[in-house]
């Protein structure tokens, strides 16, 4: 009778860590920052039809970089989950915090008991009634979860990126003032991305009800340019 | 797929962007209409009652549920117009002054009903709940037809419990991106789906309603005369059929009404449907002009 060969689970664990790591960071980068007039979402994303950022529920946004198919199941999941919460009780008692513990189990289980991880990094966003009031989760690979405050960058270049913007961030900025920003730092030392690199969603604090729109074409033009 | 608080399916099982075939797999007892259509109303019908609270002799008697009453949907050349009386009856009794019954369904739609209320209600709620989760899912909007023809389904799945008495008959119209214009469907109680060319009226005063539009109706209304048109319907309606609330002008309860165009859906504040209503009373009832 053969034998395996014994692998201590440090070193599995590692494996997997490192498998996922390696492919989420060929991934290009996405920021999301809480300012006064909601929660911005901007990724770099040339593709018109993929989309990296999307709608959830009435307040609660959700970007992904990584493996697409990957991020989309789990976006799929989310919003059954959230839609399924707010028809069983109230639209009021669906919230981001639930929904980040519910990705942050899915993927340490998958990442525990599964061949293999999920190759995806996740940011679930909620805009609240004031800037205080905002909610950013940041879950990794393993179901690894921070509590952001402010923005967030992940991707491949996270590390320069939120460097970038922990110098210039300001909570206060307008909505166009953070989408120049945004656009600069995601194209580094290249120079600001143009409209057509950037996918763009925002949780818009003045609205009611569904507060995620997204932001393109002429009004994204418009808003760069300014 | 492992253990996961989130709903995961193998892909045969997959709801795809369908909520209500979501809701199926997973709650089947939050589906509208679960249990209408078996003990309840089987135990209604072995004593003689029907869910309008009318024994099958004439009696009063029984289980009262509220009913909503008339609704309209009138075209005009830019979108759509959709009113609704505010009154709901249980038997004899008014069970509801203050009911809405038209809703928006999403940003560029709206859904009126009449019939049992509660299951209306519901499937409204349903309704609006299945065409967010589609677009979010798919990341694109139905197709004006797409969404009514999800309603179409809807109505059909309550087909059970109408056959005991709880009918749904909603108006859904909307304006439709793809052709720049509005459209109004009516149902019945089978699913069926109907779209009407100018106006569609549905509910217990239908028929007074449907007649004051058609002797008014023009083909190059504008929006404000279809408002005046539609309000003016309910009133005729209330004049004729006890179970349609007229204006109240005691309480001040007026029309629901929504107009829906290519900047979307759109509901008139009170004060504008009570401003219009006023002006609108010294209308032919009193000798006054029609127009």
């Amino acid at each position: 009778m053969s034998m395996p060969f014994y692998v201590s689970p440090e070193q599995v664990m590692k494996d997997r860590a490192e498998y996922a790591r390696k492919n989420i960071a060929r991934g290009r980068d996405l920021i999301a920052m809480c300012i006064d007039p909601g929660v911005l979402l901007i990724a770099d994303n040339p593709s018109k039809t993929l989309s990296k950022i999307s709608e959830i529920y009435d307040r609660i946004a959700f970007a992904a970089v990584g493996k697409y198919n990957e991020f989309q199941m789990l976006k799929v999941a989310g919003i059954r989950s959230a839609d399924l919460k707010g028809y069983s009780y109230s639209r009021e008692d669906v919230s981001a915090r639930e929904l980040g513990n519910a990705y942050a189990q899915t993927l340490g289980q998958v990442f525990t008991h599964e061949m293999k991880p999920y190759e995806v990094e996740l940011l679930v966003c909620e805009v609240g009634a004031t800037l205080e009031d905002d909610e950013l989760y940041h879950i990794f690979y393993d179901g690894v979860v921070i509590d952001e405050q402010g923005f967030s960058a992940i991707g491949g270049q996270h590390e320069q990126v939120n460097a970038a913007l922990e110098a210039d961030f300001d909570p206060h900025a307008t909505l166009a003032d953070a989408i120049k920003l945004g656009a600069r730092v995601l194209g580094g030392d290249a120079g600001p991305l143009a409209a057509e690199q950037l996918e763009v969603a925002f949780l818009d604090r003045s609205r009611t009800r569904r507060m995620f729109r997204r932001i393109r074409n002429g009004e994204l033009d418009g808003l760069l340019g300014a | 797929m492992t253990d996961s608080p989130l709903p995961f399916f193998a892909p045969t099982l997959d709801p795809g962007p369908s909520f209500l075939d979501l809701l199926r797999r997973v709650q089947p007892e939050a589906l509208p209409g679960a249990g209408l259509d078996l003990g309840l109303a089987g135990g209604m019908r072995a004593a003689g009652m029907r869910a309008d609270g009318l024994r099958a002799g004439g009696a009063y008697d029984g289980l009262e549920i509220p009913h909503a009453t008339t609704v309209v949907a009138v075209r005009f050349g830019a979108g759509v117009v959709m009113a609704g009386d505010r009154r709901a009856t249980a038997g004899y009794s008014i069970a509801g002054r203050r009911m809405e019954k038209v809703q928006p369904a999403d940003d560029y739609s709206g859904v009126a009903i009449a019939g049992s209320a509660g299951p209306a209600i519901d499937m409204i709620r349903l309704f609006q709940t299945q065409l967010e989760h589609y677009e979010k899912v798919q990341g694109a909007q139905l197709s004006l037809e797409g969404k009514a023809n999800q309603l179409a389904q809807m109505v059909r799945a309550n087909l059970p419990a109408a056959m005991q008495g709880f009918v749904v008959v909603p108006i859904f119209a909307g304006f439709d991106q793809r052709r720049g214009r509005g459209r109004v469907f009516t149902y019945d109680a089978t699913g069926g789906r109907y779209e009407e060319l100018d106006f569609a009226t549905t509910g217990s005063g239908s028929i007074h309603a449907r007649n004051w539009i058609k002797s008014g109706w023009r083909d190059d209304l504008d929006a404000d005369a279809a408002v005046g048109l539609a309000i003016r319907s309910l009133f005729a309606a209330a004049d004729e059929d006890v179970a349609t609330g007229g204006p109240d002008l005691v309480r001040r309860i007026f029309p629901t009404v929504a107009v829906i165009d290519a900047d979307g859906y759109r509901g008139l504040p009170d004060d504008d449907v009570e401003t219009l209503s006023q002006a609108l009373l010294g209308g032919p009832e009193r000798g006054g002009d029609a127009s």
